[in-house]
């Protein structure tokens, strides 16, 4: 286990690589999913503002 | 076959079509990035030069890759609808660039972390492969900022869709530049003539990666595609049924 986290003395340029590589997949989902969600409540209440306007 | 391709460029049977496809590409990207990463970190034997810091090629080669690919598909894409007038072409072309952005940056820092106690430096002005991905970064976000610049958005599609063509000609600058000119990088190991120089059970986690990375784009491309469909339909009666059906 402690092999693995040392990496042959590599270990922080390793994991923080694989961190690092982590952290932006996970960043690109929730920015997809944040951007589809608000823009789906945005149009739909300009919608039901127009809806309720008629 | 051409009405499959026909029905594609309808925005209503795109939007449910990627909404169908977005858990296979996720799942084949998971299976993929997972074996690709444990074999890669524990099951590749160490590098008789760098130990087990090459490890980093999981990760590296990977986001480069997609950076570049990435840039194709916005190019692709864009010429596409600036030649046929294709409004989900376009939309492609502006879903792609904020993914293909991040894994330009990731390619940059993992070389960069890699670098360090390889070469010796972070950093490396006038490296010629590091300034050309450097370039491609900055062309993302010229064509970001380029779209949210102009407000009429067929103008700003028109704008975006030339700067992604012209800039299309980093693409092949970054992959010869270790040929060309002299580079701390080191040269083609899996696109040349004689075929990949690196050995079988290293082999085998970094092409596991490089298509899982690629699925891994595709389902963040379809939902952000879908995002951009939604909002340019947004008049358009099957959107408003819908918004309103999913209250």
């Amino acid at each position: 286990m402690s092999d693995a986290l040392a990496m042959g003395g590599y270990g922080p340029f390793v994991w923080s690589s694989f961190g690092l590589t982590l952290a932006v997949m996970v960043t690109c989902i929730w920015q997809a999913r944040a951007a589809q969600a608000k823009t789906q409540r945005v149009l739909r209440s300009r919608l039901e503002a127009m809806e309720s306007n008629k | 076959m051409w009405t499959f391709f026909h029905k594609l460029a309808s925005p209503p049977h795109f939007y449910r079509l990627a909404a169908k496809m977005i858990p296979w590409f996720a799942m084949a990207a998971l299976l993929l990035v997972g074996y690709g990463t444990v074999a890669g970190l524990f099951l590749a034997p160490p590098d008789y030069q760098q130990g087990d810091a090459f490890r980093i090629i999981y990760v590296h080669v990977p986001s480069a890759y997609l950076s570049m690919m990435a840039y194709s598909v916005m190019a692709i894409a864009a010429g596409i609808g600036l030649i046929w007038r294709m409004k989900l072409a376009h939309s492609v072309a502006a879903a792609a660039a904020p993914i293909g952005a991040w894994f330009t940056f990731l390619a940059l820092a993992t070389g960069s972390i890699w670098g360090r106690p390889m070469w010796g430096t972070w950093w490396e002005w006038g490296d010629p492969r590091m300034m050309s991905e450097l370039v491609l970064l900055f062309l993302y976000f010229g064509y970001m900022a380029l779209r949210s610049a102009i407000d009429d958005l067929a103008k700003a599609d028109k704008a975006s869709a030339v700067l992604a063509l012209v800039g299309a000609v980093n693409l092949p600058i970054i992959h010869f530049s270790v040929e060309w000119w002299t580079s701390l990088h080191q040269g083609p190991t899996l696109v040349r003539a004689d075929g990949p120089a690196i050995a079988t059970d290293m082999l085998w986690p970094l092409l596991a990666n490089i298509f899982g990375f690629t699925f891994f784009f595709g389902a963040v491309l379809l939902m952000r595609v879908r995002t951009e469909v939604l909002l340019r339909e947004r008049r358009s009666g099957w959107v408003k049924r819908l918004l309103l059906e999913t209250a």
